[in-house]
């Protein structure tokens, strides 16, 4: 067997980002090119396989012999906050199919594409409400707060059909969940309080329905409460983080990158459509590794790894893999064929809630940049403060001018 | 070229139809793929391959395709 697998830990990981906050670890880099297979050590001394090519990692995500049940033994843990979290009141995103089919099928038709193009007059609108609000009598502002948040925050509520008064408590919680550095107890506790607030919501409105989706699924009565509660958890912080991080990221790495801003200000609606895709994958916020277990011994890129072993896939080392995208460190709006990346997973867990981030990002980033041609950022690049402490990357504030 | 699905397998992630819209679409019901075109036109080979090395569920098969986009 060709040993292109590390036998000994090569690295620790997360490992530690270099110069450009943009760019993932450069470790991983070095590990793709000499150990695309590579050993390596978890926070709590356990070990992992991790895989950083784009061909290696698009042929793991969709092998069902990988498992992404966190309560089968050798899973891999991120985090020691990771690990309380993902095994506590699990749903579809931690299991396999048929049951992660089951689940994941009672939501496909409110995320396919056909249906979220119909919210477009809406999120179109919300962007402008809250261009107004943030720009009103003023010249500066923190964009992640006033516009980068709020916008994914309200649309999710709305589809789900909670109240977006309560977004205070929900940032509070999803903030804890997803900061790699808390302890279980808060993320279990942060945790409970979510889910409680769900499973009440979801009992409300089997009195009292609305079109919400977790009224449709309380009305279905497929699943008690306590279900519905995972699963409504599942979408509020998956729903609302991820897209907010991108569209801050974004904005600061146009502003860094002149030429590319100038080309997404000129941008019709397709070359918009490529340009976030290009974004999605020179940004690939979800960072940590999309962490599976194999079921039986497979071989992946020339290494056997073995039943009850854990792998872990770095989208975002995959995304800057030369032999999938040529010149992959550059952040290009017009690349051909950036639609390849994997900044939304691959496999049956590819990300469902796609649809309803392309739309809010190809409206959220042009309207910004159609209301504010003197867009500029309020601190040194310096001075940004990135999200390296969460697992969702972004940053925590975009302090902007116009 | 003859072009299988297998709804079973279908997650529902809408590639397909983004890669191929006049072969595939979804199921208004829950997304689930749904063939348009079992043999569709030579123009939209290069397309329907596009889907099957995009398929995230494995779901598309392209018969009589000699040379595989995997
Ligand atoms: C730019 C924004 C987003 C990014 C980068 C992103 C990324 C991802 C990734 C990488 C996965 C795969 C996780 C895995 O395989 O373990 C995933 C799954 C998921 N995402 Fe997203 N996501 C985004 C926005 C959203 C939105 C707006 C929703 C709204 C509902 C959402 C809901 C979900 C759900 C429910 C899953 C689990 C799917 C399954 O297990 O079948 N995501 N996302
Ligand atoms: S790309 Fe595959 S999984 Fe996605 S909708 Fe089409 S057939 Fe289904």
């Amino acid at each position: 067997m060709p040993a292109t697998g590390s036998p000994t830990p090569l690295l620790d990981v997360p490992a530690a980002r270099g110069g450009c906050p943009f760019d993932p670890p450069p470790a991983y880099g070095q590990a793709r090119h000499e150990h695309p297979v590579a050993r390596v050590r978890l926070w709590d001394g356990t070990e992992s396989w991790m895989l950083t090519r784009h061909e290696d990692i698009r042929t793991v995500l969709r092998d069902r012999r990988f498992s992404a049940d966190a309560r089968r033994a050798g899973f891999p843990f991120l985090t020691e906050g990771r690990k309380a979290l993902t095994t506590d009141h699990p749903t579809f995103i931690r299991m396999d199919d048929p049951e992660h089919a089951r689940l994941r099928r009672m939501l496909t038709a409110d995320f396919m594409i056909r249906k979220v193009e119909t919210l477009r007059p809406q999120v179109e609108r919300l962007a402008g409400e809250l261009l107004d609000a943030m720009t009103e009598g003023r010249h500066e502002a923190d964009l992640v707060a006033e516009f980068a948040l709020p916008l994914p925050s309200v649309v999710i509520c709305v589809l789900l059909g909670v109240p977006y008064s309560e977004h205070a408590f929900f940032q509070r919680c999803s903030s804890t969940m997803l900061r790699s550095d808390a302890s279980p107890q808060e993320v279990t506790g942060a945790q409970k309080e979510l889910l409680d607030f769900l499973a009440e919501l979801a009992r409300a409105k089997r009195a009292d329905p609305d079109d919400g989706i977790l009224s449709r699924l309380a009305q279905e009565g497929e699943l008690d409460d306590d279900e519905i509660a995972s699963m409504g958890r599942l979408l509020l912080v998956a729903g609302h983080e991820t897209t907010a991080n991108m569209t801050a990221l974004s904005v600061a790495a146009l502003l860094q990158n002149p030429r590319e801003l100038a080309r997404m200000r000129a941008a019709g609606p397709q070359e918009t459509e490529a340009a976030v895709e290009e974004l999605l994958r020179y940004l690939s916020v979800v960072q940590g590794g999309v962490a599976r277990v194999a079921t039986e011994d497979v071989e992946v890129g020339g290494t056997l790894i073995r039943a009850g072993e854990g792998v872990l896939c770095m989208l975002n080392e995959a995304n800057r893999d030369e032999d999938a995208f040529p010149g992959a460190d550059e952040l290009d709006l017009a690349r051909p064929g950036s639609r390849r990346h994997l900044a939304f997973g691959f496999g049956v867990h590819q990300c469902l809630g796609q649809p309803l981030a392309r739309l809010e990002l190809r409206v959220a980033i042009p309207a910004l940049l159609r209301r504010l041609p003197g867009l500029r950022l309020a601190v040194p690049f310096e001075e940004l403060p990135f999200r390296h402490d969460m697992l969702v990357y972004g940053v925590h504030r975009l302090p902007v001018a116009w | 070229m003859r072009v299988h699905v297998d709804q079973d397998r279908c997650c529902g992630s809408g590639m397909c139809v983004l890669s191929a819209p006049s072969v595939f679409d979804q199921r208004d019901e829950d997304g689930i793929v749904v063939l348009l075109d079992p043999e569709p036109p030579a123009e939209v080979l290069a397309d329907v391959r596009d889907a099957v090395a995009g398929c995230p569920a494995l779901a598309i098969e392209l018969a009589g395709d000699e040379e595989r986009a995997e």
